[in-house]
């Protein structure tokens, strides 16, 4: 299966794992932290990212498929640069979640699942984000952005556009 | 400073939560923190810190309410394997976010928390289970663990003590079911977050098969003021059985939403009037989900219930991890319900069918209701779906799935018959 465009952790990064597996009874504890290794360094988890990260802890690919198709936040295809993901629970609901997330995909021409043409981003409907007191909340590559408002979101969305920092 | 006369006490963990760059060590030290210490690590051993803990009344935040020093208690002692500590920081049921505030204002809280509670049951490695959305509070963990260990609160022979103790940050991945204590272990032995069947239970079988504990963030932030002031002194605070503060995260139709730490027995009227700034619309809620949004609804009516585990039980539902959701009369309760029952479909582990099935069901037939396209059959099937699921799984999350939609059935039948179909003859 190896192949030159194979994903390869750096020399950095193996010796940040092996260190960090000696913190854990067992390799296998190291799967979830070394997904996210993973993600920051290759984008997404492809077929041949998960096949090397088991070479890599002696898992076989099963026990990583496992996981990765478990948990919602490791992601097997490719987002957009800056990935929105907009809490529709309950509270965010109660205050304007939905409305808010119906704005943001015609503001961006996109559904879940997609990519914007620039490669700057992606949507996402996500469970509750455990910071009720700001809803509605969206997070913006994990950062939270609280008492989102549609002007709030255009303005962020105008900014990335342009180049500027967020 | 919290203050040693109980009487006084109007919060344990909150205590120095507006206090700028709590995070850093030098500014925590400034405040107290650590302090005790070295006094826990010299004169208290194993039995006296269970004994406080257990004089304390302290019972575990995270929701489920079990006494933490009986909890203790259950660890076998000198088994001839390691005995971990596990922190639950995997915060997410739906309107809690406590313990958010806690690790990113005042991270040093918990790990003091966590020191003590480890010597307590000798331990060795302890890890932090944070839920992964929590990027930033997972960053201001590590900073802080960092400073510790620099500092010899962590690691080697801490404070030139005898103990030892590590720890970790581990970050979930957008697994509710995670936060059910037998599932995080599984997560956190690197496996999908599946539920195991109890006994055993974790303080004889956990962690890699290990003397396992594991406790939320704020029972473990509760420790070093239960410790420094004694058993006692928390015990005198809120209720009897029902002791000490609670966090309260209050979302919803509240004009200040937010966290806010009372004693124990603070009436539900009082937080919501006098911190949160009243209701949004209304004189009473309509709907008050007191624990989290797997707790059974309770109407206006309980306005002025106490806010404790027994008087929120008396009153029909749980008092879970402090998270109140208010509804006021604006609120589309079938909408809601949906809404809810699409997150615990969503959340199911999948491995016991009533509830893999029953959550499914039960989210098909409220999207049907919620578009006007049910029928009165329809409205059994949810019934049925919802009473069947819950009891009969290995955890307790087919029971919180149930809980609203068994709700809006037995308290708002007017609102479901509205949205009906129309029959046809």
């Amino acid at each position: 299966m190896s192949s030159s465009n194979q994903p390869r952790f750096s020399e950095e990064r193996l010796a940040e794992i092996s260190a960090l597996v000696k913190r854990y009874p067992s390799a296998k504890s190291a799967l979830m932290p070394v997904l996210y290794m993973a993600q920051q360094d290759f984008g997404y988890l492809s077929m041949e990212t998960q096949e090397m990260i088991g070479e890599v802890l002696g898992l076989r690919i099963m026990e990583v498929r496992e996981v990765v198709t478990f948990y919602t936040m490791f992601k097997e295809q490719p987002h957009g640069k800056y990935l929105l993901e907009v809490c529709t629970n309950a509270s965010c609901m109660l205050n304007g979640g939905d409305e808010l997330y119906a704005h943001m995909k015609k503001e961006l021409g996109i559904g879940p699942g997609e990519i914007t043409e620039d490669g700057l981003f992606s949507i996402a409907e996500v469970e509750c984000a455990g910071a009720c007191a700001g809803a509605p909340v969206v997070q913006v590559n994990n950062m939270y952005y609280e008492k989102a408002t549609a002007s709030s979101m255009d303005e962020l969305i105008t900014k990335v556009r342009a180049g500027e920092a967020i | 400073m919290i203050s040693s006369d109980s009487s006084k006490v109007t919060r344990i963990c909150f205590d120095n939560i507006e206090v700028e760059n709590m995070h850093k060590l030098d500014v925590a030290k400034k405040h107290g923190a650590y302090a005790f210490l070295p006094t826990v690590l010299k004169d208290f051993d194993t039995d006296r810190i269970i004994d406080e803990v257990k004089t304390s009344g302290l019972r575990g935040r995270g929701g489920a309410g079990f006494p933490t020093g009986l909890k203790w208690s259950f660890v076998p002692r000198n088994t001839g394997k390691p005995t971990y500590l596990l922190c639950n920081a995997d915060e997410g049921e739906p309107g809690t976010f406590k313990d958010r505030d806690i690790m990113r204002f005042d991270p040093h809280l918990l790990i003091e928390g966590m020191i003590m509670a480890g010597f307590a049951l000798g331990v060795k490695d302890a890890y932090i289970y944070i839920r992964g959305e929590f990027l930033h509070e997972y960053n201001v963990m590590c900073a802080a663990i960092d400073e510790a260990y620099a500092a010899n609160l962590l690691g080697e022979n801490i404070l030139g003590t005898d103990f030892s103790m590590n720890l970790l940050m581990h970050r979930g991945a957008g697994a509710y079911v995670c936060g059910e204590e037998t599932a995080l272990i599984e997560s956190l032995e690197g496996k999908s977050g599946r539920p195991r069947f109890k006994p055993p239970f974790p303080a004889v079988e956990g962690f890699y098969a290990c003397p396992t504990v594991v406790n939320n963030v704020e029972t473990l932030s509760t420790i070093p003021a239960i410790l420094e002031h004694g058993g006692a002194w928390h015990a005198a605070i809120g209720k009897p059985n029902n002791t000490g503060c609670k966090i309260f995260s209050v979302s919803g139709h509240v004009n200040k939403p937010g966290n806010y730490e009372v004693p124990m027995g603070t009436t539900l009227r009082d937080l919501v009037e006098n911190y949160c700034g009243g209701l949004q619309h209304g004189d009473v809620p309509k709907v008050i989900i007191p624990g989290g949004s797997s707790t059974p609804w309770i109407l206006g009516e309980h306005y002025d219930v106490p806010l404790t585990y027994d008087d929120i039980m008396k009153a029909g539902s749980f008092l879970g991890s402090g998270a109140i959701i208010i509804l006021d009369e604006t609120a589309d309760l079938v909408a809601v319900t949906r809404r809810l029952a699409h997150f615990y479909a969503h959340e199911s582990c999948g491995q016991c069918t009533p509830c893999r099935e029953g959550t499914g069901w039960v989210e098909r037939v409220l999207n049907r209701l919620d578009a006007g396209n049910a029928t009165e059959d329809d409205v059994k099937v949810l019934f049925d779906a919802s009473t069947h699921m819950a009891g009969r799984t290995i955890c307790a999350l087919a029971e919180g799935a149930a809980a609203p939609t068994l709700s809006l059935l037995k308290f708002f039948p007017e609102d479901v018959q509205a949205k009906l179909v129309e029959k046809s003859s």
